[in-house]
């Protein structure tokens, strides 16, 4: 750990209700890096991501973020940082454009900014030419792919890709992979991507972390996890650390808690 | 202020583009009209109590301004579903400009369909005393809407089901708007419901709009005015707080 760190975890955990989604967990994260985040399906990725971003309260443990704690200075924190989320969150009932236009207002960019990055963004998206109609009507990819375009229209210092290209076809994902990778170089941003494509992490990740069952299981680059595991792929190597089983789909936050209520009674956070 | 317009705007898109909404919304006030107002009207006319309709109107109006503005507050619950909540909640802007611009544009709405149904009753047989009024009347009509949807949007902070919310509607809802006069003068009721209804802020809003589209008070329009200001006030920074609390 140094100064270079934009991301530090210290010993992150959350319950649920006695469900521990996060154990212990800490990494870092070095400035301008790309980190690859992965694990089975509720291994408590997203769980950490809603931390990092202020969406949830940790139980115990600490994180610092751009400097800043998202717990004691959230809106310092959601400076700092975009995100493309792994559920859908955009609004159908506005057209394409708004969507962008919104994001582009909430997070204070100027106007011809906004408008000049629009245009670039949906055009690498295949969107631009339904700018105009409402979200409800574009099918899953093409929501996807707005989703993506959003993310990226205000340049943060970090930016959580949470499974990102999930069900995109390859020439959009190279589209998508080929802007991130010139805004990881031309300004800097470190990206923490969380995917389920093993040769999508292996190909744009410096650093690599494994987390399953809430628990870090290990980090550090690509031929470090090789080495340590005698295999010669990530997916090699995820295998063998997470072993063979398949895991349920991960339910979203909200689910959990529903969940959580059915079994528990109600109970307040 | 560019990000309360913008949450403003979009609450008046989402709006405008469901028509149904806008006409289904009409239904219930015209029933009321239809089935309150033609029923009672002779009944009440014969009681001395004059022209029912010139009555009723103002109860409607405020009735279809509660329900509006109320079930502004449940697109919290929508945009949590549908994950929107979260592309809010991570920018970069205070919970209360967020507060704030979804009260505001709640609140717009339920106006708006509080003067639709303001033309409804003059087409079925309202007849306003006084057109300079009007101003003062938009004026409760805008304090009614304002505490309604923080009130709608402070609820629909902490629940997170469509059926605890619409549980919090009939036991909340349903009951103020029974007891706060838009239906009968509450000069004449017992004395418990009396108390009720001076403690309901529903009450003060009808009074204050019956007050100035037929110039007939019971509280007086500075009471209304100061009782429903204060309110209004207090919902939306018990609103602003509850929702700053949000988790998703």
């Amino acid at each position: 750990m140094n100064n270079q760190d934009i991301i530090r975890v210290t010993d992150l955990t959350k319950v649920f209700n006695g469900f521990t989604a996060v154990d212990h967990v800490s990494f870092s994260v070095s400035t301008g890096e790309i980190f690859a985040f992965l694990g089975p399906n509720g291994a408590g990725k997203s769980t950490t991501i809603n931390m990092l971003t202020t969406l949830l309260r940790p139980t115990s443990g600490n994180i610092i973020l751009n400097g800043y704690d998202p717990v004691t200075s959230p809106h310092m924190v959601r400076q700092s940082f975009g995100i493309v989320f792994q559920d859908p969150s955009l609004d159908e009932d506005l057209t394409a454009g708004e969507n962008m236009d919104y994001h582009g207002v909430l997070y204070g960019i100027p106007r011809d900014i906004r408008t000049r990055r629009t245009e670039e963004l949906l055009k690498i998206v295949e969107l631009w030419d339904r700018r105009k109609d409402q979200v409800k009507k574009f099918s899953g990819g093409m929501k996807r792919r707005l989703e993506i375009a959003r993310g990226l229209l205000h340049h943060p210092r970090i930016l959580f890709l949470d499974e990102p290209t999930l069900g995109l076809d390859p020439q959009t994902r190279s589209l998508i992979w080929n802007y991130i990778k010139g805004l990881n170089q031309s300004e800097q941003t470190t990206i923490f991507l969380t995917t389920h494509y093993m040769e999508e992490a292996e190909r744009v990740a410096r650093r690599i972390a494994i987390i399953d069952h809430g628990r870090l299981i290990v980090q550090g680059t690509l031929d470090e996890l090789k080495n340590q595991t005698g295999t010669n792929s990530l997916e090699g190597a995820f295998i063998a650390l997470t072993g063979r089983d398949i895991r349920d789909e991960e339910p979203n936050n909200l689910e959990q808690m529903r969940t959580r209520r059915k079994m528990f009674g109600r109970h307040r956070r | 202020m560019k990000v309360i317009y913008i949450l403003w705007l979009r609450q008046l898109k989402r709006y405008f583009r469901s028509k149904a909404r806008i006409i289904g919304s009409l239904g219930q006030p015209l029933l009321f009209f239809v089935a309150l107002g033609f029923g009672f009207g002779p009944i009440y006319t014969k009681a001395g109590g004059g022209d029912y309709i010139q009555f009723l109107a103002p109860g409607i109006i405020t009735m279809s301004i509660l329900f509006t503005a109320t079930f502004s507050g449940i697109e919290v619950l929508w945009d949590r579903r549908f994950g929107f909540l979260k592309e809010t909640l991570v920018a970069p802007v205070s919970r209360l400009k967020i507060m704030l611009g979804r009260t505001l544009g709640g609140a717009t709405v339920a106006v708006i369909q509080g003067l639709i149904v303001l033309l409804l009753s003059i087409i079925v047989g309202f007849r306003p005393t006084s057109i300079s009024m009007m101003p003062l009347a938009l004026l409760y009509m805008v304090l009614i809407a304002v505490t309604f949807t923080a009130l709608g949007t402070a609820i629909a902070s902490f629940i997170e089901d469509m059926q605890g919310f619409q549980i919090i509607i009939n036991f909340l809802i349903m009951p103020l708007f029974f007891l706060s006069g838009a239906l009968f003068p509450l000069e004449s009721l017992p004395k418990a419901v009396v108390i009720i209804s001076m403690i309901n802020p529903l009450a003060y809003g009808v009074d204050g709009l019956r007050g100035t589209l037929i110039n007939m008070a019971h509280f007086g329009l500075v009471t209304d005015f100061c009782v429903l200001g204060s309110i209004a006030a207090f919902v939306m920074l018990a609103g602003a707080y509850l929702f700053s609390k949000i988790e998703v």
